[in-house]
């Protein structure tokens, strides 16, 4: 199985964009060691940023193979910005925000917000900026042999997106 | 009102840098996009789609079409390219789709490596100078 770092989708605006939901649990085991207790210190779980770009990555993703009815092999070309100013603890929850910013026979390009929740506030707060482009690998890499069916958009996202309310895209 | 050389000189370079991560001492006129400057194939669908951007306006969008900046499907063609050269025909269609790059000091072997040498910050420039005059 896939490492699915979004646990829900929860808003599609068909084109244009997608917004996908994480909540952090004490119960990820990475989260032990990031970071651990060290000595006087103690233990700080964090969740590590480049999981959240990860997360934005897998939600800018989703909605750009979406365009295409997932027909294309949409792989992650290049992180143009990926800044991160606050932490996510446990407890909290992590909502990505996507959009489209081109698309292009060749590959989108995607610009994303991350916000967090603290559930004793009940605020949402922006935490952090993105752009990610994504290339359709059978256009840019016509020379190499990749397997006909779409190893990118797997189970995994698939059942994200039955569970979420939206397996008709893939059909 | 006509953007001016200077003014797409300076915004050719706001990509290159924020593309590239190009220090802007280095992004001169005669700077080679891959071997001067850094760039990898992704990296032109990155610039494509900043140079839209960047040249945009409310009133007139500004879109490379696909295969603009670089002619597309030719190093399949064997009408065009034979034992890793252009052939004649396929440098005719290079000097037909590309005004913006200069081939003049192209190989003498024409070999299609030789080509990515030859795209330089100019030729960018030019690029966007001849799209936005039509």
């Amino acid at each position: 199985m896939r490492w699915m770092w979004i646990d829900t989708i929860v808003a599609y605006e068909p084109d244009r964009r997608l917004v996908a939901i994480k909540n952090v649990s004490l119960a990820e085991e990475h989260l032990h060691e990031h970071f651990a207790a060290d000595g006087a210190l103690p233990a700080q779980p964090v969740m590590p940023a480049c999981l959240m770009v990860e997360g934005m990555a897998q939600t800018a993703g989703i909605l750009a193979g979406s365009l295409r009815r997932f027909r294309e092999k949409v792989v992650l070309a290049k992180i143009q910005k990926a800044e991160i100013t606050q932490d996510v603890v446990p407890g909290q929850c992590i909502r990505y925000d996507a959009r489209i910013e081109r698309i292009d026979p060749m590959g989108a390009g995607t610009a994303g917000t991350i916000e967090r929740l603290d559930h004793r506030t009940g605020q949402w707060e922006r935490i952090g900026e993105t752009e990610i482009m994504f290339s359709h690998v059978d256009q840019n890499l016509s020379g190499l042999a990749f397997p006909e069916h779409n190893f990118v958009f797997s189970d995994s996202f698939r059942n994200v997106l039955r569970a979420s309310g939206l397996g008709h895209l893939m059909d | 009102m006509a953007i001016s050389r200077s003014e797409i000189e300076e915004k050719v370079t706001d990509v290159l840098e924020n593309a590239l991560g190009a220090d802007r001492d280095d992004v001169v006129a005669t700077a080679t996009l891959t071997e001067d400057l850094g760039a990898e194939s992704i990296d032109f669908l990155d610039i494509q789609f900043q140079l839209e951007k960047k040249f945009s306006t409310p009133e007139k969008p500004f879109k490379i079409e696909q295969g603009e900046l670089f002619p597309e499907n030719m190093m399949s063609n064997p009408d065009y390219v034979k034992d890793g050269k252009f052939t004649d025909a396929g440098f005719a269609v290079l000097k037909e789709k590309m005004p913006h790059v200069d081939l003049s000091s192209f190989g003498g072997d024409r070999n299609v490596r030789g080509l990515a040498k030859l795209f330089t910050v100019k030729s960018l420039c030019d690029f966007i100078e001849i799209k936005l005059k039509k």
